[in-house]
This record gives C-alpha cells, sequence and structure tokens, in this order.
C-alpha cells in the first residue's frame, strides 16, 4: 500500500499540495485527474521521490519515502519516463533491458534478458527490439517506455500522462494493457490522466484534485458528476451514461 | 560486417605505415640492419604512433561521455571549454609554479579542465532541449572565451609562444620519454566503459535515471572528472586537438547507436584511427615541413560538424 500523510509542498513560495492524505491499497488502477495545476504532477514525483519532500510522509509497503535507499525503492515502484526525456539513440530491446538496471546494476543475466524478452512480448515489440527508437512511430515508442517499466518488475506503477501524442488506437492499446497488468498480475498502477473519458472506462478508482486538494474520491460512477465538472474543472460539460459508464460529453 | 575487427586491422595497418612515415627515411630491412635506425624507431616513431593512438581513443571516448551528459550530440570537450581550461591551468601553473615538477602543473590543468566542463554544465541546464542547437552555441561562446583569456594572460606574462603548443595540438614533438602521461589518459578512457550503463541511463532523462535507482549527481561527477582528466592529459602533452570528440561519436552512433558498452569501444578504436591517420597526413601534405595535427582535424571535423548541425535541425 501507497500511504501518503499530511503531504504539504511549495514551490517558489506557492502553495502546490495542501495537507494531501491518501491510501492507495495494493492492485487496480487510480486515474488522477483534476485541471492544470490542481498537483497531480507534483504529487506523483513526489510519491517517485523525484523531488524532496517538504513536509508529510509518504510510505511505500515497509519502505519510507525518503528515508530508504534508491535501489530499494527502484525495485519496488516504477515510473514512466516521459518520451521527449529520451535524448540518446537507443535500440527498442536496449531501452526495455535499462528496466531491469535496479535488479541487476548494468550486469544482466538470464533472468534479466527473460524479463526483458517477455516485457517486449507483452508489448508487441518483439519484432522492432533491434530498431532505433527513432526509426519507430511515436505510440511504439511510448509502448517501448512502458515495456521498459514493466521489464522492472516492482509492484507498483506510476504514469505522468502517457497518452499524450498517442491517437487513439495507440491510447486505448496502452490503457488495455495497463488494465491486463492490474487484472493479471496484480499490479498497482498510479496514471495522471487528462482525458476523463479515458479514466472512467479503464481505471477502477478516480481521485479528483483541485488547488493542492483532493476533491473527490472512489469509483467512477460515483465521482464523475456534473457537479464535479463544475467544481472542479469549472466546465459545464454534461455527464451521460453509455453502456451503464459515466461519459464526458465533450 | 563487423566494425570492430575491421578497424583494429585499420589500426595495425595505419600503425605499420606510422612508423616508417617521416622526414628521415626508414625502412623495415633497416630496423634490423641498422642500428641508428631501431633507435629512430624506438625513441621517435614508436612513441609518436602510441601517443596519435592514446590521444585519438581518450578524446574520442571523453566527447562521448560528454555529450551524454550533456543530453546534446554537438558539444566535445576541446571545443567547449575544457581544452581551453586546462591551457589555462597549464599556463597558470608555468606562472605561478615555475620550478614545480609536471604532475603538479598536469593537476592543475586536471583541474582547471574540470571547473571548466563543469561550469559548462551549469551554463546549459537551464537551455530549453527544444532548441539543440543553443547548446553548441553556448559552448562555442564559453570555450571562446576561456581561449580569450588563456590569450591574454599569455600575452600579459609574454608567453604567447608557449600557448601555442597548448592551444594547438602536434606530434612532431614527441619522443621517448615525453609522452608517457598520455598512457593516463588511455587508461582513463577504458576506465570510463565500467561506468558505461550507467551514463547511458542518464540518457532517459533525471527523473527516469533516479527512478531506476540511479545516483545522477555521483555518475555525472565521475563522468565529468574522466573528461577533464583525459582532455588535461591531452593538452599538456600534446595540445588540444578540435573535432575528434565530436565526429568520431557521432559516427559510431549512427551505426551501433548510444548504448555506451557498445559504443565506447567503437568510438575508441575510430578516434585511434582518425588521430593517427591524420598525423600521417600532417608529416606527408608538405614533407619535409610538418603541418600540426589540430589544423587537420581541425579540417576534417568542421565539415561533418556543419552537416550534422544543419541535419540535426532538420530533425528536431
Amino acid at each position: 500500500m501507497i500511504s501518503i500523510r499530511n503531504l504539504s509542498h511549495v514551490i517558489d513560495g506557492r502553495p502546490i499540495l495542501h495537507d494531501i492524505t491518501l491510501d492507495l491499497p495494493r492492485g487496480g488502477i487510480t486515474a488522477l485527474i483534476g485541471p492544470n495545476g490542481a498537483g497531480k504532477s507534483t504529487l506523483l514525483s513526489l510519491i517517485a521521490r523525484l523531488t524532496r519532500i517538504q513536509q508529510g510522509q509518504i510510505t511505500v509497503d515497509d519502505l519510507t519515502v525518503g528515508a530508504s535507499s534508491d535501489r530499494d525503492l527502484a525495485q519496488r515502484l516504477a515510473i514512466m519516463p516521459q518520451q521527449a526525456n529520451v535524448s540518446a539513440r537507443l535500440r527498442v530491446g536496449e531501452l526495455v533491458a535499462m528496466g531491469r538496471y535496479p535488479w541487476n546494476r548494468g550486469r544482466p543475466g538470464y533472468e534479466d534478458r527473460a524479463q526483458v524478452a517477455e516485457s517486449l512480448a507483452k508489448f508487441g515489440l518483439t519484432q522492432l527490439a533491434d530498431r532505433f527508437l527513432d526509426q519507430i512511430s511515436g505510440g511504439q515508442r511510448q509502448s517501448a517506455l512502458a515495456a521498459m517499466a514493466h521489464a522492472q518488475g516492482t509492484d507498483y506503477l506510476l504514469l505522468d500522462e502517457p497518452l499524450n501524442n498517442l491517437d487513439i488506437s495507440a491510447a486505448r492499446g496502452l490503457m488495455r494493457l495497463l488494465r491486463d497488468m492490474a487484472d493479471a498480475e496484480g499490479k498497482s498502477i498510479l496514471i495522471v490522466l487528462h482525458d476523463i473519458n479515458y479514466a472512467a472506462a479503464y481505471a477502477d478508482r478516480i481521485v479528483a484534485m483541485a488547488n493542492g486538494r483532493i476533491a473527490a474520491d472512489g469509483a467512477p460512477d460515483g465521482v464523475l458528476t456534473p457537479q464535479l465538472m463544475r467544481d472542479v474543472f469549472s466546465s459545464d460539460a454534461d455527464i451521460i451514461r453509455v453502456n451503464g459508464r459515466p461519459v464526458v460529453v465533450v | 560486417m563487423r566494425p570492430v575487427p575491421l578497424l583494429t586491422a585499420l589500426l595495425m595497418a595505419l600503425a605499420a605505415l606510422s612508423l616508417f612515415t617521416g622526414v628521415s627515411n626508414l625502412t623495415p630491412r633497416a630496423v634490423f640492419t641498422d642500428p641508428e635506425a631501431t633507435r629512430l624507431l624506438l625513441i621517435s616513431r614508436v612513441p609518436r604512433t602510441l601517443a596519435a593512438l592514446l590521444a585519438g581513443c581518450a578524446l574520442a571516448v571523453s566527447g562521448q561521455i560528454m555529450q551524454m551528459l550533456a543530453r546534446n550530440r554537438f558539444v566535445e570537450p576541446m571545443t567547449a571549454g575544457a581544452g581551453q581550461s586546462a591551457a589555462l591551468g597549464v599556463l597558470l601553473a608555468t606562472i605561478l609554479l615555475p620550478g614545480e615538477p609536471i604532475w603538479a602543473k598536469m593537476g592543475l590543468a586536471a583541474g582547471a579542465a574540470l571547473a571548466g566542463s563543469a561550469g559548462l554544465m551549469a551554463l546549459i541546464r537551464p537551455l530549453p532541449p527544444t532548441q539543440p542547437l543553443l547548446v553548441p552555441l553556448v559552448a562555442l561562446v564559453y570555450g571562446g572565451m576561456i581561449g580569450a583569456a588563456v590569450t591574454f594572460v599569455a600575452y600579459q606574462g609574454d608567453l604567447l609562444q608557449y600557448v601555442e603548443v597548448w592551444l594547438t595540438g602536434e606530434l612532431s614533438g614527441v619522443l621517448k620519454g615525453r609522452y608517457e602521461l598520455l598512457w593516463l589518459a588511455g587508461a582513463t578512457a577504458a576506465a570510463t566503459w565500467v561506468i558505461a550503463d550507467r551514463v547511458t541511463l542518464l540518457a532517459l532523462g533525471d527523473a527516469a535515471a533516479r527512478g531506476l535507482g540511479l545516483n545522477v549527481t555521483v555518475v555525472t561527477a565521475a563522468g565529468l572528472a574522466a573528461i577533464s582528466l583525459s582532455t588535461a592529459l591531452v593538452v599538456v602533452t600534446l595540445g588540444a586537438i578540435p573535432f575528434v570528440g565530436l565526429v568520431v561519436p557521432n559516427l559510431v552512433a549512427r551505426h551501433t547507436g548510444d548504448n555506451l558498452r557498445a559504443a565506447l569501444p567503437l568510438t575508441a578504436l575510430t578516434g585511434a584511427a582518425l588521430v593517427l591517420a591524420a598525423d600521417i597526413a600532417a608529416r606527408v601534405i608538405r614533407q619535409p615541413f610538418e603541418i600540426p595535427v589540430a589544423a587537420i582535424t581541425g579540417i576534417l571535423g568542421s565539415m561533418p560538424f556543419l552537416l550534422l548541425l544543419y541535419r540535426g535541425r532538420a530533425r528536431v
């Protein structure tokens, strides 16, 4: 379980998070939604220890973020990198193999190769393993980054807006794979999403944030209401039900 | 076609050619019959060949490491401040510590190179990644400014002729007993292979690298130290040799990619071949006079550099 206790964060004198307390039990997909500047990405980067915690506490199972070693946490929790940040010319297989670093410190063994092969296969990248990242499509690159996070073999997986720049088929493909990782492999996935409809369709739980606070928390059915759209997103978008599922009419 | 055996064969051929190229005529046959020829070989030709190989290897490898640390393809230590800083360091050592042994001067040069490359990293960090051409621009201006400081200090101290020696690399002065520091440069380059995987992880961005449990600060510091030491050793022993660190890693990246564990051996071999070939050309073009090897690599290297910049812009 990821436990967040009384977490507050200030950047350049501007409060970003106010006294957040949140429990994310094992298993399932939790979607973080909210307008720009709500503090979603900051919360994610604090959990992933990419930003130093100023006030409050985060624990991942028995590990305390900020106190436990990077290596221990890297074996427990993976964060998917953003595509724009990969600066080097790497092959797909090499990138996915990097996910094994917390386990092998750069000396891959039999288990690592088996895990990399499995992750490549799961994300449909086996044929592309020897291609360079700049020779494949944006959707395939995103899959490769997700496969790398999968190869890390952690119980928890954090993703910050992974659907950016993906077309509908690639976006649905990635969400379906995440759904499968949660269902078949028992992974706990925390994902920041901009498109509420993807959150409604694929997440078990939605946490809506506004102005650094948690505005709503629960199953998509209960959370997504016209009231939420007004209060959190300042939008008069309507919510209808299609096949028993809430859908935002944009 | 496997590149490593091919490059090794090319290197051996170049080395053989280098041993028998120069002002004094030396034939393979004479080596075994004429003691004067054997002496020439051991005191001048072998050291010179080894110096070119070691320097090429060190320059190309430190260029590749710097490109990974800077997350930009268009920088290399020699032109981006580290080379000029090393020259400034050894110049200050000459003025302030005239009687000190070579390793003290070397230490100051390496320290100055480290400060120079750390300064560059701090300068380019805030630049937007969407504008990759800003990095080489800033790096060239920065290197030029330190180079100007070197010239100024040298002018004040009446040492302009010395400065020429450090700013323009050439191998005509290499003799047995005067190039051995380069073994340390070669060893430093070889040692970077140990951290190759870690440096490659930096390409994912600081956040993702830390997410994988990498100590980004330590790896960056180790990389910068290796770059600075190699650069300073080459500058003090031979003088600055530009563009090798830029062109070679880019060539290798096109073929093999940036996974350093696979790329570094290729980079080292290609760098060694390039500098040795340039030095052979430097001896042959104006026989019996010599052209500094830095002039050759400058000409050979600047054209691919412009091409890269142009192509890089088209891709971004």
